[in-house]
């Protein structure tokens, strides 16, 4: 940098002494690497970290768990990746129903629970789909795969979230944004270009301590200059198309839809579900589900975290009713979850 | 064709008739042989001339046979390290196995001849044994109890209460092996790595440490739950805070890069053959040579300190250079790792 003496990111970081700012890190990723790292302590006071709703199983409506229950309860298997499983529903959790008999079968790939319900020809084997844009393509593949087989056990129960319009009703929630790096390593970057037309500023990060430091960094250093931006500092892995071919995969069996997200409410054409070619592998239709309400803990504030709207030790119930051993609201279940990660490395202790 | 000639253990040989003398003819009397151990009911020693340290443990690790090992050689190392954490060379074992009807006579064999050579390594003696035979399905394969009887170095007292502020922590070699071995050898994820087991006796550490100074305060083998728990083990036991410097522990490459992809902490997976050793800061870099002169501790490393701050807790310096808490135990993640 011509004219300016070099210095470290941490240095950049440290010497901002501009307004305050608010970064909002998107991905559960993100925050579990800025926790466990420390990131946040070197950063001057009036620069604040926020923990975005970019951890899938966090923002997971509590009446998704009820309708995975309530598929379980009716002679269905679930096949789940290990976080949800202690998730609490309204009332118990995957844990308690298979406690209780039901089959609950952890799968650490989609296409697992595929050869799950091959092998198991006399279940009907349903697989939780979870998650942004990230995992949506291998559980369609996964849902490809089980219609090209003819498999007629095997379906998606899906709650799937995107991006895009979650960036838009975020918008206010902070000054600039850590973009998840590995959602637009499926999506490309045009959606951040146009942001950055709309007066939305973030930079994309990646998730080594190098990477998200720069990236930080990189977010005073523009918004001391005062205009909108955007910046990939993840180029080694994010190219501005993206992964087309995983974007059309989704797109060929998946449609947009309204969906509610633990903590923001419903956002309009954020969410995912299996298009009507493909209603033999959706769960909800193939075993005629009800509509299902769920109803979180009144005491657990996982809604007002994921929004930034307070720290995990402003709610009553951290690390007294809620620790990660036996979770109350979602934010403590899942290793990417704030709360979890704010409990773990000692969020308050040091 | 007779079942010894079948090459399956049956529950006949469990019986205590002459199928059972044959099975412990042809699997253990000859690889265990020594004047103590006799076909009387029980073994009579000499004692040892100073204190004694006793200790049992049972195996049940599967798989039973991994990268690096068997369920014999981490029978022998189970017990011989957990007398040489109370700085006991250790001086008799007795085994007992409990075998599954059906278990092939040659992996038994095979099992035998380690716990035969890692035995004749460290210099302990087989005193007494015992063989039952369980039904098909009452037990997994083969499970193992071995206990030990050590004579503790004079002027050695290691204990887990003893850890001071400015104490210095060492660990034996690179940490997590014992358990990402397993955890690949159960091939739940799909990860192939180059990864072998740590499995080790360290008697030899052990005594090689005590050759510089008898003013050793705590040796732990790190197994179920890795050197993290048996951190804050201490942490707890001493009452003192433990710090630990991130850029210096150990972790072998493979090992790191299956925990990064399976979001697990290198702390936490279980060793067989690694030691955790505080000491007086002033013995610190003599005990680290020591150690590395010796054939299992040769990557033996000081990864902290011991302090006043934080009584209970274990914090990390990370490599950004800020403290985090390394987050607490929550139990060994994988069943059966031992």
């Amino acid at each position: 940098m011509s004219g300016q003496e070099r210095q470290t990111a941490a240095q950049i970081l440290a010497a901002y002494d501009g307004p305050p700012l608010r970064i909002m890190e998107v991905c559960g990723t993100h925050t579990h690497e800025i926790f466990r790292l420390g990131i946040r302590k070197l950063l001057p006071s009036q620069v604040e970290l926020i923990s975005g709703p970019g951890c899938p199983v966090c923002v997971t409506p509590v009446g998704f768990i009820d309708e995975a229950i309530w598929l379980a309860e009716h002679g269905v298997t679930i096949t789940t990746f290990g976080d949800l499983v202690r998730v609490p529903g309204t009332s118990g959790s995957l844990a308690s129903a298979r406690a209780a008999g039901a089959r609950v079968q952890v799968v650490y790939s989609p296409l697992d629970a595929v050869a799950y319900a091959r092998e198991h020809e006399g279940e009907q084997v349903a697989f939780l789909s979870v998650g942004f844009e990230t995992t949506v393509p291998a559980a369609c593949l996964a849902a490809e795969q089980a219609v090209a087989e003819g498999l007629s056990n095997f379906s998606l129960l899906t709650a799937n979230k995107t991006m895009p319009n979650a960036y838009a009703a975020l918008r206010d929630s902070a000054d600039v944004f850590l973009y998840p790096g590995h959602v637009h390593a499926i999506i490309g970057t045009q959606l951040c270009e146009d942001l950055a037309r709309q007066g939305v500023s973030g930079v994309l990060a990646g998730f080594t301590a190098k990477e998200l430091v720069t990236a930080l960094a990189v977010a005073v250093r523009k918004a001391g200059e005062g205009e909108p931006f955007f910046v990939n500092a993840y180029p080694r892995v994010v190219r501005p198309e993206g992964t087309p071919v995983a974007v059309a995969l989704i797109n060929k069996l998946m449609e947009p839809c309204d969906t509610e997200w633990r903590g923001l409410g419903v956002i309009p054409q954020s969410g995912l579900r299996l298009r009507d070619e493909y209603a033999a592998v959706d769960a909800r239709r193939v075993h005629g589900m009800p509509h299902i309400e769920g109803r979180a803990n009144p005491a657990c504030r996982c809604g007002e975290v994921l929004r930034g709207a307070c720290k995990p030790s402003d709610c009553p119930l951290f690390g007294r009713g809620c620790t990660p051993q036996h979770p109350v609201g979602a934010c403590m279940v899942s290793g990417e979850g704030s709360c979890s990660a704010y409990y773990q490395y000692g969020g308050d202790l040091l | 064709m007779s079942a010894m000639e079948a090459g399956k253990v049956t529950l006949a040989m469990g019986a205590g008739g002459k199928q059972t003398s044959e099975l412990i003819e042809r699997v253990f009397a000859r690889r265990f042989a020594s004047p103590l151990l006799t076909a009387d009911d029980a073994a009579v020693l000499e004692s040892p001339r100073g204190k004694m340290a006793m200790s049992t443990d049972g195996f049940i690790v599967s798989p039973s046979f991994f990268a690096g090992g068997n369920i014999g050689k981490l029978s022998i190392c189970g017990t011989v390290n957990d007398l040489a954490c109370m700085g006991a060379r250790p001086l008799y074992l007795t085994c007992g196995f409990v075998i599954e009807e059906g278990y092939p006579l040659d992996k038994l064999e095979q099992i035998a001849d380690a716990m035969a050579a890692t035995a004749a390594e460290v210099g302990v003696t087989l005193v007494a044994g015992d063989t039952k035979v369980a039904g098909r399905g009452q037990v997994d394969g083969v499970f193992i109890t071995t206990t030990g009887v050590g004579e503790v170095v004079e002027g050695a007292s290691p204990e887990g209460s003893k850890a001071a502020p400015g104490d210095a922590i060492i660990v034996t070699g690179d940490v997590g092996r014992h358990g990402c071995t397993i955890l690949l050898e159960r091939d739940d994820f799909g990860i192939e790595a180059d990864v072998t087991s740590d499995c080790a006796p360290l008697w030899a550490s052990v005594e090689a440490m005590l050759e510089v100074t008898r003013d050793v305060h705590v040796i732990r083998d790190a197994t179920r739950g890795g050197v993290g728990t048996v951190l804050y083990e201490i942490a707890g036991q001493s009452d003192v805070g433990v710090e630990l410097d991130a850029a210096s522990i150990p972790v072998d490459p493979a090992v790191g890069g299956v925990c990064r992809m399976l979001g697990l902490e290198p702390l936490y997976l279980a060793c067989e053959g690694r030691l955790v050793v505080i000491a007086p800061q002033e013995h610190a870099s003599a005990l680290v040579e020591a150690l590395r002169s010796c054939p299992y501790s040769g990557g033996a490393a000081i990864i902290g300190r011991v302090t006043s701050d934080r009584p209970g807790w274990v914090v990390l310096n990370t490599e950004v250079g800020t403290q985090t808490l390394l987050p607490q135990p929550t139990g060994e993640l994988l069943p059966r790792i031992c």
